[in-house]
C-alpha cells in the first residue's frame, strides 16, 4: 500500500512549527491528572527544604556576632552551643521534609507517566495509520518508551534541581538583602554581564544540543538499518561500504556531541569566574562597610558564604538545560500522538451505536469511494471509485486483480480498516461505522498477508482467535484445515514457540498459524487478503478444500493472486484501476473473455501440468 | 575497564587529570585565602575601624586570582573528560558495529534487533558513563586527603568533627549503593520488557486490530508498565530517603566545626580565620563528594555495560576464513559457477533442519529446488552463499569448499534474492548499485530485466528517488523487482532466487522468467519454487522433503516416478480439474 501517501497524521503534527516550551508543559502537566494532585504540598514541602540551605549562612553569621563578638570578648560557648542545636535541628527537619518532597513527587510522577504510556500506547492502537507505514513503528514505540522515560528523569530530577536551586538563589538573595542591601546591589552588579551572556550561552546551547539529539537519531537510524540488513549486507560483502556509512554517522555524532560540551563547559566556567569578581567586589566593600560600622564582621563573613550560593544554580541551570529540552521535545512528541485523531472511530459509546444484526452476513455498498489524501500539490489519488455492490449473505467471493487495482483497500473497507471517503457500507443492513468494534471483531475477521505471531507458542497465538480455548482445541483446528501432518513435524507440537514475529517459522508456516487463529475465532464473516501467499501448492489446495468446507453457511471475501481460490468461489469481483471491472462465476467470466479469462490464462499457463 | 579506557585515551586523560588536580588545589586554596582574609583582612579592619587600601587589593586580587585558576581548571578537567568519553563512545560504537558484521548470521538470528541496538548505543553510553566524573572523583580524593592532613595539622577537636564526618558519608553512600542496586536492575529489566511489548505489539498492530484485541493488548501493556512504575517509586523513595541526609551530613559537619571552633577559639588554640577556612571548607566539599556517591552508584550499570559489550566482542566469527588461501579465485568473471553440496547436515538450535542433503548444479544450468512449506529450501540457499556454514559435510563452489575461500569470495560470484525484500533508506539507485561504479545504462538495464523500469520511471526522481523511512514507499512487489535488479546487475556467475518473486502479479513473474531465460546472463541459476512456470525454467529439479534431497532428476521423470512430487506441482491443475466434491 502506498505508505507515504496514507497520511501518518502524528507525524505530520512531529512537523508542524512545534509549540512553546512552556504551552508544552503546561498541556502535558494537564493531561496528566496524577501528576497535580497534592502538588501543593509538595511545593511547599520543597520551599521549606530550601530553607535548610541557608541555615549554615546564617548559623555562621550568629556565631560570629553573637556568639564571638559579646562585648566582653570573650566567646560566648553556651550561645553558639545553643545557636548550633537549633541549627542542627532545623538541618534535621529540613531532610525531613526533603524526604517527602522527594518521595511524593516520584510517587506522584511515576504515577502519572505510567498512565500517561498506557494512554498513549492505546491511542496509538487506535490510529489507524499503524498498517500503512511499517517503517515507521520503530519511531512510535520510542513515544511510550524513551520520551515518557525522559520526562520522568526530568521531572523527579532536573526538574527538581531547577526548583530547588531557584528556590536556592532566591532565598539566599533575602538573607542578603536583610543582612547588607548595598552589598546585594553590588552583587547583583557583578553578575548583571553574566545575565546576558547567559542568554547568548542558552541560544547557542540549546540549538546545539538540538543538533546532538538529531545526529543521534541519525546514528540509531543508520545502526538499526545495518542490523535489519545483515543478511544482504553480508550476502553482497558491502560490510565496508556499510561501516564507512557507520563511521561516518558517529563522527559526525561525535562532533555535535563535542561542540555542546565546549559551549556548557564555558557556560559552566562562567558561573566561575562570574563569583570570583562578586566575591573579591564584597570583601573590598565590605570591609570599607564595615569600618564604616554599616555591617558587621560575621554578616560580611555570611555573605561570602552567600554569594557561593549562586554559583551552584548557573551551573546546574548549564547541565539541567538539555534535560528540559529533551523533555518537552519528549513531551511534544507524546502530545502529538495524543492529538492526532483517529480516522476509524470505535461508536462503542456513541448513543446511535449498533450491533450487527444477528444471521449470516450480507453486505451493502453504496457509492462506497476511496482516496489518499492529497500530498504536497499533487491530486488525491482516487484508489476506489464510486462502487455500489451488494454481496449476499452465505456467498464465499473471490477479489482478483493486479497489484494496485484496490483490491487490499476493498478489504480494509469492508473489515473498517479504514472508512470510505464517501459512501456507506452496510452489514446486514446496518451502517458499518456505527457498529461497535466489540461486534464488528467478533463476527468479523481478517487474515492478513504477512502472518504476523507474537514471540509465544502457537497455542498461545491461536488462543488470541479465541481467548481460552483448550489446547486440544486448538490442535483440532489444524485437523480440520488439513494440517495435522504439519503439527506432528513440529518439535513441542502446538507448544512450540516461534520466535520474534514468528521467524523461528518459515513465512509460509506462519500463515497456516495466523489461518488457524482467525478460524477458531469462527466469524460469520471471514476476509483472507492473500492469506496463503508463501504456502506450497498442495498445502494450499488442502487448506482451501478445508475453508470451503468449513465457511459453508459463512460468507467469505477471498482476495487471491493465486486464482486457484478463485475458481472455487461462488463469485469472483475482477477489480481493475479502482472499479470492478467484472463480475460472476468462474465459468461465466472465462466465457466472457475479459479481464479475468486474460489472468486466468496467465495463471494457468504458469501452473498447468507441462 | 577504566585502565583499557585510559590505555586508549592517555592525552585526554592526562589534561583532565591535571585540571582535576589543579581544581582540587585551588579549591582547598579558596578555602585557605578565605581564612587567611578573615584573619589578615576582616578580623583587624573591624576592630581598629581601619584599613588599608594594598590589603583590601590584595586581598581583591587573591580571590580574583584563585578563582581564574579555578575557571582554568574546571574547563581543563571538564573538556578533557568529556572528549575522553566522547571517544571512547565513538571508538566502541565503531567496534560493535563492525563486529557484527563478521558474526554469524545463527548469531544475529537470536538476537532482536532492539537488544543489538541497545549494545551499540545505551550499552556504550552506560559503560562509560563513570569516565566523564572520573577526573573528578581523582581531584576529590586529593581534596579529601590534603583536608585530612590540613585538619591535623591544625587542631584535634576540628579533626575530630571532620574525621567523623568524612567516615559517616562513606558509609552513606556504600549502604546507598547497596541499597539500589536490586531496583536499579529490576528497572532496567522492565524498562525493556516494557519496549519489548510496544515493539512486538505495534508490530502486529494490523492482527491487533483485526482480531479486536486492542484492550487486551493495552492491559498486557499496563501490567507491566505498572510493574516498572513501582520498581521506580520504590527505588525513588530510597533516593528521597538518602538525599537529603547526604545533603544534611556536610551542612551538620560546618555546625560541629562552628561549635568545636568557638571553644578552641576561647582557649586561645584557634583563630576565628582558621574556623571560617574550615567552615567554608567543608561547604565546599558537600558538591564533590556526593558527585563522588553519583558515580559509585552508576558503577554496577555501567560493568553490566561493559560486560554486553565485551560479550558482543568475545562472540567469535564461525564462518572464519579458514587461512583464506584461495582468494583470488572469485576475481575471475568467466563464465558460469558450479555449486555443489556434499552431505550437507544443517542444525538450528536443536532443530535438524537439514541432513545429508547433497546435489550438484552444473554451470549455466538452472536448478529449482522444490518442496513443502518448511522443507528446508531457503536454509539450502543462504548456505549457497555461506550466510552459514553447515554443521556436516560441505558446501562447494567451483569445487572449492566454501570454508577456504576468503571474505567476499563468494559474494564476488554468487548473489540471492530474498524472499522478504530488504532496501535501504537510500536512493533506488544506490540501492541496486550498492555503492559500485556501474552505470546509469547499466541501472537502467537490470530494472527492465526485473520488470522495474516502468514503474521506477514513473517515480517522481526516477532513480533519485529515496525510498524507506524518509521517502517514498514501495509495494511488497515492487520491493522484490528492485531487490532482483540489485542481483541482476551484479550479472553474478551463480544466481539464487528464494521466492523472490513471491509478491509479484503472475503476469509480471512471467515477464521476468521470460527475460531471464532471454537475457543470457553468464550464470547458473538456483531458484526456490513452487508455480510450473518457475519450474519450467529449470534444467533439474532438487526436490526436498522434511530436510533432504528425495528425488532428482528432470521435472518429466519426477512427474512419473516421483508421487509427492507430483501432488504438489499439479495441485492447482488438479484443483481446477476436479473441484470440490460437493458444491
Amino acid at each position: 500500500m502506498s505508505a507515504a501517501t496514507a497520511a501518518t497524521g502524528v507525524e505530520e503534527l512531529d512537523r508542524r512549527q512545534p509549540d512553546g516550551a512552556w504551552t508544552t508543559l503546561v498541556r502535558g502537566l494537564r493531561l496528566t491528572p496524577e501528576f497535580r494532585e497534592g502538588l501543593w504540598v509538595t511545593l511547599l514541602l520543597a520551599a521549606v527544604a530550601t530553607v535548610g540551605r541557608v541555615v549554615v549562612p546564617v548559623a555562621v553569621q550568629q556565631v560570629i556576632d553573637r556568639g564571638l563578638r559579646t562585648g566582653t570578648g570573650e566567646p560566648d560557648v553556651t550561645l553558639v552551643i545553643v545557636l548550633v542545636t537549633v541549627s542542627a535541628v532545623v538541618v534535621g527537619l529540613t531532610a525531613v521534609a526533603g524526604y517527602f518532597m522527594n518521595y511524593r513527587l516520584s510517587r506522584a510522577t511515576e504515577t502519572a507517566l505510567s498512565a500517561l504510556r498506557v494512554r498513549a500506547f492505546r491511542h496509538i492502537h487506535d490510529l489507524s495509520m499503524l498498517h500503512h507505514a511499517g517503517e515507521h513503528r520503530g519511531a512510535l514505540v520510542s513515544r511510550v518508551t524513551s520520551d515518557v522515560d525522559t520526562i520522568s528523569q526530568f521531572m523527579q530530577w532536573g526538574g527538581v534541581v531547577l526548583l530547588v536551586n531557584l528556590g536556592q538563589l532566591l532565598i539566599a538573595t533575602a538573607v542578603m538583602l536583610i543582612y547588607s542591601p548595598p552589598l546585594v546591589l553590588l552583587v547583583i552588579l557583578s553578575f548583571a554581564p553574566l545575565i546576558f551572556l547567559l542568554r547568548w550561552f542558552q541560544r547557542h546551547l540549546s540549538a546545539a544540543y538540538s543538533a546532538v539529539r538529531e545526529r543521534v537519531a541519525e546514528l540509531l537510524t543508520a545502526i538499526a538499518e545495518s542490523i535489519v540488513g545483515a543478511e544482504v549486507i553480508r550476502a553482497y560483502h558491502i560490510e565496508e561500504r556499510t561501516s564507512r556509512r557507520l563511521d561516518d554517522a558517529v563522527d559526525r555524532e561525535y562532533r555535535a556531541q563535542r561542540k555542546a560540551a565546549v559551549l556548557s563547559t564555558s557556560m559552566f566556567t562562567s558561573a566561575e569566574l562570574f563569583s570570583g569578581l562578586a566575591m573579591a567586589g564584597v570583601v573590598v566593600v565590605g570591609v570599607l562597610l564595615g569600618v564604616d560600622g554599616q555591617i558587621t564582621e560575621g554578616r560580611l563573613v555570611a555573605f561570602l558564604f552567600l554569594v557561593t550560593m549562586f554559583i551552584s544554580p548557573i551551573q546546574i541551570a548549564t547541565e539541567v538545560l538539555n534535560e528540559v529540552q529533551t523533555a518537552i521535545a519528549g513531551w511534544r512528541r507524546i502530545l502529538n500522538v495524543l492529538d492526532t485523531e483517529p480516522d476509524v472511530v470505535d461508536p462503542a459509546t456513541g448513543s446511535n451505536a449498533v450491533e450487527i444484526p444477528p444471521g449470516p452476513i450480507g453486505l451493502q455498498f453504496e457509492g462506497v469511494t476511496f482516496a489518499y489524501p492529497a500530498r504536497d500539490d499533487e491530486d488525491p489519488v482516487v484508489v476506489l471509485h464510486p462502487l455500489d455492490l451488494t454481496i449476499a449473505p452465505q456467498t464465499r467471493v473471490a477479489v482478483v486483480g493486479e497489484t494496485g487495482s484496490g483490491k487490499t483497500t476493498f478489504a480494509k473497507l469492508v473489515t473498517r480498516l479504514m472508512d470510505p471517503i464517501a459512501g456507506t457500507i452496510r452489514i446486514n443492513g446496518a451502517p458499518l461505522d456505527r457498529v461497535r468494534f466489540a461486534s464488528l471483531r467478533r463476527r468479523v475477521v481478517m487474515v492478513p498477508q504477512d502472518g504476523f505471531l507474537f514471540d509465544a507458542s502457537i497455542h498461545t497465538n491461536v488462543a488470541q482467535g479465541r481467548p481460552g480455548i483448550s489446547a486440544e482445541s486448538v490442535r483440532l483446528a489444524f485437523v480440520e484445515l488439513g494440517l495435522a501432518d504439519w503439527l506432528e513435524g513440529l518439535p513441542h507440537d502446538i507448544e512450540t514457540r516461534v520466535g520474534e514475529r514468528g521467524e523461528a517459522l518459515s513465512v509460509g508456516e506462519r500463515q497456516l498459524v495466523a489461518l488457524a487463529r482467525a478460524y477458531v475465532a469462527s466469524p460469520d464473516l471471514l476476509v483472507l487478503d492473500e492469506a496463503t501467499s508463501a504456502v506450497d501448492p498442495a498445502t494450499e489446495v488442502r487448506i482451501q478444500r478445508a475453508l470451503d468446507g468449513l465457511t459453508r453457511g459463512r460468507t467469505s471475501i477471498a482476495i487471491a493472486h493465486r486464482l486457484s481460490t478463485a475458481e472455487a468461489a461462488d463469485e469472483i469481483l475482477v477489480f481493475d484501476r479502482g472499479r470492478i471491472v467484472e463480475r460472476g462465476t468462474h465459468a461465466q467470466l472465462l466465457n466472457r473473455d475479459g479481464t479475468y479469462a486474460r489472468l486466468h490464462a496467465s495463471w494457468v499457463a504458469g501452473t498447468a501440468v507441462l | 575497564m577504566l585502565g583499557k579506557a585510559i590505555k586508549t585515551e592517555p592525552r585526554p586523560f592526562a589534561v583532565a587529570l591535571c585540571g582535576a588536580l589543579l581544581y582540587a588545589a585551588t579549591t582547598v586554596g579558596s578555602a585557605v585565602v578565605f581564612g587567611r582574609i578573615t584573619d589578615l583582612v576582616i578580623v583587624p579592619a573591624f576592630r581598629t575601624g581601619r584599613v588599608g587600601a594594598g590589603t583590601l587589593a590584595a586581598a581583591a586580587a587573591a580571590v580574583l586570582g584563585v578563582s581564574m585558576l579555578t575557571a582554568v581548571a574546571i574547563v581543563a578537567r571538564r573538556l578533557g573528560a568529556w572528549v575522553m568519553q566522547l571517544r571512547l563512545h565513538a571508538t566502541y560504537r565503531r567496534r560493535i558495529t563492525r563486529h557484527y558484521h563478521r558474526l554469524p548470521m545463527s548469531w544475529h538470528r537470536n538476537r532482536s534487533t532492539g537488544s543489538l541496538l541497545s549494545n551499540a548505543t545505551a550499552d556504550v553510553d552506560a559503560a562509560f558513563w563513570p569516565i566523564a566524573p572520573l577526573p573528578l572523583s581523582c581531584g576529590v580524593l586529593v581534596m579529601l586527603t590534603v583536608t585530612a592532613v590540613m585538619l591535623v595539622m591544625t587542631d584535634w577537636a576540628l579533626t575530630l568533627v571532620g574525621f567523623s564526618v568524612g567516615p559517616a558519608i562513606a558509609l552513606l553512600n556504600w549502604r546507598y549503593n547497596r541499597a539500589v542496586v536490586e531496583p536499579a536492575t529490576l528497572i532496567q529489566e522492565r524498562r525493556a520488557q516494557v519496549s519489548g511489548i510496544a515493539h512486538e505489539s505495534f508490530d502486529g498492530a494490523l492482527v491487533v486490530k483485526t482480531l479486536g484485541r486492542e484492550s487486551a493488548e493495552t492491559q498486557r501493556f499496563e501490567q507491566h508498565s505498572e510493574r516498572l512504575r513501582d520498581e521506580l517509586i520504590r527505588y525513588g523513595r530510597i533516593r528521597a530517603i538518602f538525599d537529603p541526609i547526604m545533603e544534611a551530613v556536610p551542612n551538620l559537619g560546618v555546625l560541629g566545626v562552628l561549635a568545636a571552633g568557638v571553644w578552641r577559639i576561647q582557649t586561645g588554640m584557634l583563630s576565628e580565620g582558621d574556623v571560617v577556612q574550615f567552615a567554608y571548607l567543608f561547604t565546599l566539599l558537600a558538591f564533590p563528594i556526593r558527585a563522588i556517591g553519583w558515580v559509585l552508584s552508576d558503577m554496577p550499570r555501567s560493568v553490566v555495560g561493559w560486560e554486553r559489550l565485551q560479550k558482543v566482542l568475545r562472540a567469535q566469527p564461525d564462518t572464519t576464513d579458514h587461512g583464506g588461501r584461495i582468494g583470488r579465485f572469485g576475481d575471475v568473471r568467466g563464465g558460469p559457477a558450479e555449486t555443489d553440496l556434499i552431505d550437507v547436515a544443517f542444525r538450528y538450535e536443536s532443530d535438524q533442519v537439514l541432513h545429508g542433503v547433497s546435489f550438484r548444479a552444473p554451470p549455466g544450468r538452472t536448478i529449482a529446488l522444490v518442496g513443502p512449506t518448511g522443507s528446508g529450501k531457503s536454509t539450502i540457499a543462504t548456505l549457497l552463499v555461506r550466510l552459514a556454514d553447515p554443521a556436516e559435510g560441505a558446501v562447494r563452489l567451483d569445487g572449492h569448499d566454501l570454508r577456504l575461500l576468503t571474505r567476499g569470495a563468494v559474494s564476488r560470484s554468487a548473489a540471492i534474492v530474498f524472499q522478504h525484500s530488504f532496501l535501504f533508506d537510500d536512493t533506488i539507485r544506490e540501492n541496486i548499485t550498492l555503492g559500485e561504479p556501474y552505470s546509469d545504462e547499466d541501472v537502467w538495464q537490470a530494472c527492465e530485466l526485473a520488470q522495474a523500469a516502468g514503474f521506477v520511471r514513473a517515480l517522481g526522481s526516477g532513480l533519485d528517488t529515496v525510498i524507506g523511512e524518509r521517502g517514498t514507499s514501495l509495494s511488497g512487489g515492487q520491493r522484490q523487482r528492485i531487490a532482483l535488479a540489485r542481483a541482476l546487475i551484479r550479472r553474478p556467475r551463480l544466481l539464487i532466487l528464494d521466492d523472490a518473486t513471491s509478491s509479484v502479479d503472475t503476469a509480471v513473474e512471467a515477464a521476468i522468467l521470460r527475460g531471464l531465460k532471454q537475457a543470457d546472463l553468464p550464470s547458473t541459476i538456483v531458484i526456490v519454487a513452487y508455480r510450473q512456470a518457475t519450474i519450467a525454467l529449470a534444467d533439474e529439479i532438487v526436490f526436498i522433503e522434511a530436510g533432504t534431497v528425495t528425488a532428482t532428476g528432470s521435472h518429466d521423470e519426477l512427474m512419473t516416478r516421483v508421487p509427492a512430487y507430483q501432488r504438489l506441482v499439479t495441485a492447482y491443475a488438479d484443483a481446477r480439474s476436479a473441484p470440490p466434491e460437493s458444491r
